[in-house]
């Protein structure tokens, strides 16, 4: 049904399925998982920095009645920080962008509330980024 | 060949803009004396310790005030991580530093020594360094474990203080990971023992031989 709805295939077996759609279709994807799949239950949302081929997210949505768990992943695409956000389909996806945002300066748009989340709020620099130096110094404690 | 360090691209310090703590600092720094003593007392005490036999007084006084400095060494409560259920231990019954004279408290106000039990995060610091300040003199500070002596496992992340003595001065430094309660009680007997040697002059005492 996945096919029929988003043309991508979905892997995985079992209770468990991974789909990676392009980020066009993040919030369509995410609408059909909730609404025909009944994944009601927003389990975390987080990001892979690919270096050159840019930022892909992820997030994993469950239906706890089935029990069914699905993963969704878009590629944003080399130096793209922009993507639609889950805020409107899933009200749990507010922190968890939060915190992407903070760690990888993604900008999810569409979100209430963008702001750093676990960092001081005038932090430079998002930490898991690859590119981000390991002994970045923060003066004056560092 | 020369060989040449990197050089840490600096970013500005716009996150230190606390208004109290800057306000400390400023205050700090326009007396550079610190919080010695004033000229008189210096006068008088330097009169009492020249004086023929002037000294036997002043030590006695010394002995007698670092007893009882050293006996009623209050920690502040100030658990960060792991550490502080260690530190909790040493609290309670079974390690009992109460019969050491430390009652530990839960305001700074009243308190001697700080135990910086835990990681330091950079946004911690700041509070860190606030509870410190607000600590009245004089006042120990006790880094327990790997963490707050050195950043420890972490120390090469984003987010840690590299060592708490970069915030504020330490007295003992207690290794482990955690440290079990003896440690921690062993590096108190210790801070105990430095208290015990700190003289008038308000300078820290050199490091004693008694360490394990």
């Amino acid at each position: 049904m996945i096919q029929e709805k988003l043309g991508v295939a979905a892997t995985g077996e079992g209770a468990a399925l991974a789909v990676t759609v392009p980020a066009a279709q993040w919030l369509t994807a995410a609408r059909l998982a909730r609404e025909a799949l009944g994944c009601v239950y927003f389990n975390f949302s987080t990001a892979v920095d690919w270096k050159d081929e840019g930022l892909e997210v992820l997030a994993r949505v469950e239906n706890l009645d089935a029990p069914f768990a699905l993963t969704l992943r878009t590629r944003l695409g080399a130096g793209v920080t922009a993507c639609a956000s889950l805020t409107s389909v899933w009200r749990g996806a507010d922190w968890m962008e939060r915190e992407c945002y903070d760690m990888f300066g993604i900008r999810f748009e569409g979100h209430p509330d963008l702001r750093r989340i676990l960092l001081p709020q005038d932090w430079e620099g998002h930490p898991l980024l690859k590119s981000y130096a390991v002994d970045t110094p923060h003066p004056p404690y560092r | 060949m020369e060989v040449k360090g990197p050089v840490p691209q600096i970013p500005p310090a716009v996150w230190t803009e606390f208004k109290d703590l800057q306000e400390w600092e400023k205050h700090r720094q326009q007396r550079p004396e610190g919080d010695k003593h004033s000229a008189l007392f210096e006068a008088v005490t330097d009169g009492i310790y020249n004086f023929p036999g002037g000294f036997v007084v002043t030590s006695l006084a010394d002995g007698f005030l670092n007893w009882a400095r050293k006996s009623s060494v209050w920690p502040v409560t100030f658990g960060l991580a792991c550490c502080a259920i260690e530190m909790m231990a040493t609290f309670a019954s079974r390690f009992d530093v109460e019969r050491l004279g430390m009652v530990p408290w839960a305001s700074p106000r009243h308190s001697d020594l700080m135990i910086v039990s835990g990681t330091v995060t950079i946004k911690m610091a700041p509070m860190l360094k606030r509870i410190y300040d607000q600590m009245p003199d004089p006042k120990w500070v006790v880094s327990m474990g790997s963490c707050a002596n050195s950043g420890g496992p972490f120390r090469h992340g984003y987010h840690v203080v590299k060592g708490v003595d970069r915030v504020v001065p330490v007295d003992v430094y207690v290794p482990g990971c955690p440290p079990p309660p003896e440690s921690l009680l062993n590096g108190l007997l210790i801070l105990q023992d430095q208290i015990s040697h700190f003289r008038q002059s308000g300078k820290r005492p050199a490091p004693s031989a008694k360490i394990d």
